[in-house]
């Protein structure tokens, strides 16, 4: 504690909270691996931006590394295999998803034997930055600090990029969660490596590693590994308080910048990278291992708590048994921390790129919320906001549906942080209530656009409609005055008799290719089917003919057609 | 000099506020401040046709009228505040579609607004010059203005919170401004 | 008596003068009002309403010739938002065009389908795609789930499916939780009721 010295200014921000932090739970023992399990399932979607497309099919063998579904569009991430072993299945599996809902996952059976594909290291010292970003896209490395953006983009070296300030994130301000915690202990060196690399990507001037205050071990080892590293990197000791791991709440405690809603860290010259992210690569660039596993903490009701390198798609009851069991009471597992993490369907859903956390809860660890009383207006909440909104405002336009005026009052600049639920006096569900109302104004939006798409759709149908009708009077306009009249019926027949000629060249050229090998009985019904048809073909053909030249409609006598 | 006109504005703005203490205008005040924007617009457009209407109303009545054709001076300040209303509509119709189409009818209606009959009638009664009349029409409109967008803000508040349901609507709004009036009587005594 | 006359006459046409010369200064064309009437609708198209089209639809609402009450897609808010544009009273969905119901895609069942065109000509923002004695397909991302290619097809092979949850386009939920009943104790309860009787 002693030797924490700080040698650049730090900035306070308005708000946030001090829940108890129930980190030293998890921190007694070092990252464990955990046994393969059983079966992995893999979702699809574990990342902002588009599905990737899936270049395997069931029943193939991988192996470890290999690349499932490779990035689709600029922004989306690739999946990779954790281990070796066979797919087994791509469909609908459960996913850790607040909704319940299933999405596409591909399901593979481990095969024991751990195998790795060939390794493909990049010397990044040397190679040119858009390949390095290329390599990147498929290495499947997103955000692990929970936001889950791909990697690759926030690393664009096309020269536009102009970061100044590369802020390497080790806050990890959420209660119970110590994953980033453990990772820079016992890895120090290897997320300064990756450091370097992103310092080498981004072309930054400068690096700040924010730690929180409570963590004077991780300091330590990133003080020592930074000391050894040539590039200039600074470990900065932030005071602890939720939520400054938050990346904006971040960047200005480090810079003292705020930057705006309407625009992008990188568009002020800073950039930020979770602990794990750069780790990753690391790993990548220099071993050649795409992204297949994550630290994960596994704490609260459990018998051992601690953190595990997990691989993707383990599912949540390998960990949760690997950490000893939970202890009897447990009625709730929740993914992410008690201030922004979601309560899970069941455990038995995959380990994603976004689970930094699992916690068993029990009615004594997390009791049920009590319930909600009138807001009192007191504004504690406004007090406790680290974004500057006002929340006792957004309660009351979500509550009454008013979403324009919620949007006015920067709904949509609420970073979902809880601070406002954890002081309320009234013990409103504040933060329910604004995921309510964004999700219900994007649906709106949503409808809005479609609406007018379908509008001008049906404006140009209208315009269609009219264009082709006038067309067709300007034909017929001109039929009725120009030259049809010299016309005779010989002419007329003969145009007929081609098109019909060129008619049935095309129904015989039409072969039926499901006769071959019928037994001779049903060769036979075919062919008395097929000359009846044909017999009633020309009859019908005969019949037409009749009624161009001579105006007379068999089939209808008593129709009359008009002369032109 | 300066010390009286700045005593005419804070007296008309705050202490005979015209909505407030005076009750005038009060149809406006309670027809638009049901939204905020609708507010701020029927406030623009009051203030310019209660300014130019005291100071134009002064002319007429001063050297169009005299002391003979005193009994035609209502029906002339009606006239040329109606023709100052209309230009105003044509104004905000064509600058701000939406903004008319938000104030409808009460656009029209700033016409029959007491208020702004009633200050122009007031500055003859007090004998005031031409820079008196226009300080005290745009002190008056700078305090129906307040007044207004006040009560548009706690209106759209009151929307959204749990107000018993007999009182809902109108009925709250009229005991929230009775109490805002009963606020501004805190002001008595402030230009004495 | 003629000199008021002869003040009011010369008041009267001097406005008279101004205001007709702002009112050819600030003339506005068109009738942006059912331009914004349309921008409230869904443009579903479905013609529920009785009008050909929203944009009909919006002409009559303008014109006063029809309800704000009777467009089913746009539902209860559809109304509301009408009702506070147009300045008049709020009614509930008329019945007789129509409930809403939620948003439904058409699918066609290609085993079926016999490229007859019909279904093409009656879609209103010209979501099928397909030609004569071709297969037909129903372009999903702009179908509106209007129901008019339904009728027409004479081998009933359009269904309307509605669209499914996902992870995708779920939304939160509006948070129902129980609130603290405020009660009185048993002893006030039953000294009430005594004094009652």
């Amino acid at each position: 504690m002693s030797a924490i010295l700080n040698l650049s200014k730090l900035f306070k921000f308005k708000g946030g909270v001090h829940p108890p932090e129930h980190k030293l739970e998890s921190t007694g023992a070092p990252i464990l691996p955990l046994p393969l399990p059983a079966q992995l399932v893999l979702p699809l979607r574990q990342h902002v931006g588009n599905i990737p497309k899936i270049c395997v099919e069931a029943g193939q063998h991988v192996l470890k590394g290999q690349l499932l579904a490779e990035a689709e569009g600029s922004i989306s991430a690739a999946v990779h295999a954790p281990t070796s072993g066979s797919i087994i299945a791509i469909q609908e599996d459960l996913i850790p998803h607040p909704s319940g809902l299933p999405d596409m996952c591909i399901t593979m059976e481990p095969d024991g034997k751990d195998q790795w594909i060939v390794h493909t290291p990049i010397d990044w010292r040397t190679a040119d930055k858009q390949t390095l970003v290329a390599s990147l896209r498929q290495s499947g490395i997103v955000g692990l600090g929970g936001a889950t953006f791909p990697s690759h983009i926030k690393v664009r070296p096309d020269g536009t990029s102009g970061i100044r300030t590369l802020v390497i994130n080790g806050a990890e301000c959420e209660p119970y969660i110590t994953c980033d915690d453990m990772l820079m202990r016992e890895r120090a060196d290897e997320i300064v490596h990756g450091i370097e690399i992103a310092h080498y990507l981004l072309g930054a001037q400068e690096c700040l590693i924010g730690i929180e205050d409570n963590k004077p071990e991780a300091v330590a080892a990133m003080r020592a590994a930074c000391a050894k590293s040539n590039t200039a990197l600074q470990v900065v000791v932030v005071p602890t308080i939720y939520p400054s791991g938050d990346a904006r709440r971040l960047i200005n405690v480090l810079t003292g910048k705020e930057i705006p809603s309407y625009k992008r860290s990188t568009e002020v010259g800073i950039q930020c990278f979770n602990v794990a992210t750069v780790l990753a690569m690391h790993r990548y660039f220099e071993f050649g291992e795409p992204m297949v596993s994550r630290v994960v903490t596994v704490t609260g009701n459990v018998a051992q708590p601690g953190n595990f390198e997990v691989l993707l798609g383990t599912p949540v009851t390998a960990l949760l048994d690997a950490a000893g069991g939970v202890l009897p009471g447990t009625n709730e597992y929740i993914m992410g921390g008690p201030m922004m993490g979601f309560t899970l369907p069941s455990a038995q859903v995959p380990i994603t790129k976004a689970a930094n956390c699992i916690i068993a809860g029990a009615p004594d660890l997390f009791p049920q919320p009590q319930p909600a009383m009138p807001c009192i207006r007191c504004a504690r909440c406004a007090d406790a906001c680290p974004v500057n909104l006002q929340p006792q405002e957004l309660y009351w336009f979500s509550k009454s549906n008013n979403l324009e005026k919620a949007r006015e009052y920067k709904l949509f600049d609420c970073i979902e942080c809880g601070c406002c639920t954890y002081v309320c006096p009234s013990h409103i569900p504040l933060v329910q209530y604004y995921r309510y109302a964004k999700s219900e104004t994007i649906a709106q939006d949503r409808a809005k656009e479609a609406a007018d798409v379908a509008r001008e759709r049906n404006e140009f149908r209208l315009l269609r409609i009219e264009r082709e009708k006038q067309e067709r009077a300007q034909k017929h306009a001109q039929k009725t005055s120009g030259a049809k009249a010299e016309i005779t019926d010989e002419a007329k027949k003969s145009a007929i008799a081609a098109a019909v000629e060129r008619a049935k060249e095309q129904k015989a050229a039409v072969q039926p290719m499901n006769i071959d090998n019928l037994p001779p009985a049903v060769q036979s019904e075919i062919a008395e089917v097929d000359a009846r048809r044909s017999e009633a073909a020309i009859q019908a053909e005969n019949a037409m003919l009749e009624k161009v030249i001579t105006g007379h409609d068999a089939a209808h006598p008593e129709a009359v057609e008009k002369q032109p | 000099m300066l010390q009286s006109y700045i005593l005419i504005l804070i007296g008309t703005v705050l202490v005979n506020n015209i909505v407030l203490v005076k009750i005038l205008g009060l149809c406006p005040f309670m027809g638009v401040s049901k939204k905020l924007e609708a507010s701020i617009g029927m406030a623009w457009a009051t203030t310019f046709v209660l300014t130019i209407g005291a100071g134009t109303s002064y002319l007429i009545s001063e050297y169009l009228l005299g002391t003979e054709l005193f009994y035609l001076r209502t029906l002339s300040f009606i006239v040329v505040i109606a023709g100052i209303v209309q230009f105003t509509e044509m104004v905000v119709e064509k600058t701000s579609p939406v903004l008319y189409q938000v104030l409808g009818i009460y656009l029209p209606l700033i016409t029959t607004n007491c208020a702004v009959l009633g200050i122009p009638l007031l500055n003859v009664q007090a004998n005031h010059n031409f820079i008196e009349s226009l300080l005290f029409g745009l002190g008056g409109s700078i305090g129906f203005s307040l007044v207004l967008i006040l009560f548009a803000s706690m209106r759209e508040r009151m929307e959204a919170a749990d107000v018993p349901v007999l009182f809902r609507g109108s009925a709250i709004a009229f005991v929230t401004a009775g109490l805002m009036s009963l606020a501004f009587m805190g002001f008595a005594g402030l230009t004495r | 008596m003629l000199t008021a006359l002869f003040v009011m006459i010369g008041l009267a046409l001097l406005l008279g003068v101004i205001l007709g010369y702002s009112a050819l200064k600030f003339k506005v064309e068109g009738d942006p009002l059912v331009a914004r009437i349309d921008a409230i609708l869904p443009q579903t198209q479905c013609g529920q309403c009785g009008y050909p089209g929203c944009k009909p639809y919006a002409t009559a609402i303008a014109n006063g010739e029809a309800d704000i009450n009777q467009c089913p897609p746009g539902g209860d808010a559809g109304v509301r938002a009408l009702s506070d544009l147009l300045g008049v009273e709020y009614k509930p969905l008329n019945a007789e065009h129509g409930t809403p119901k939620p948003k439904a895609l058409a699918v066609i069942d290609e085993n079926i389908c016999i490229g007859c065109t019909l279904c093409l000509q009656a879609c209103p923002v010209d979501a099928i795609l397909g030609a004569a004695k071709h297969m037909h397909t129903v372009i999903a991302s702009e179908c509106t789930g209007c129901e008019l290619c339904v009728a027409p097809c004479p081998v009933d092979c359009i269904s309307m499916e509605p669209i499914a949850e996902s992870p995708d386009n779920w939304k939160w939920r509006y948070p129902i939780f129980e609130i603290k009943p405020v009660g009185i104790d048993q002893n006030t309860q039953q000294a009430q009721t005594q004094q009652a009787v």
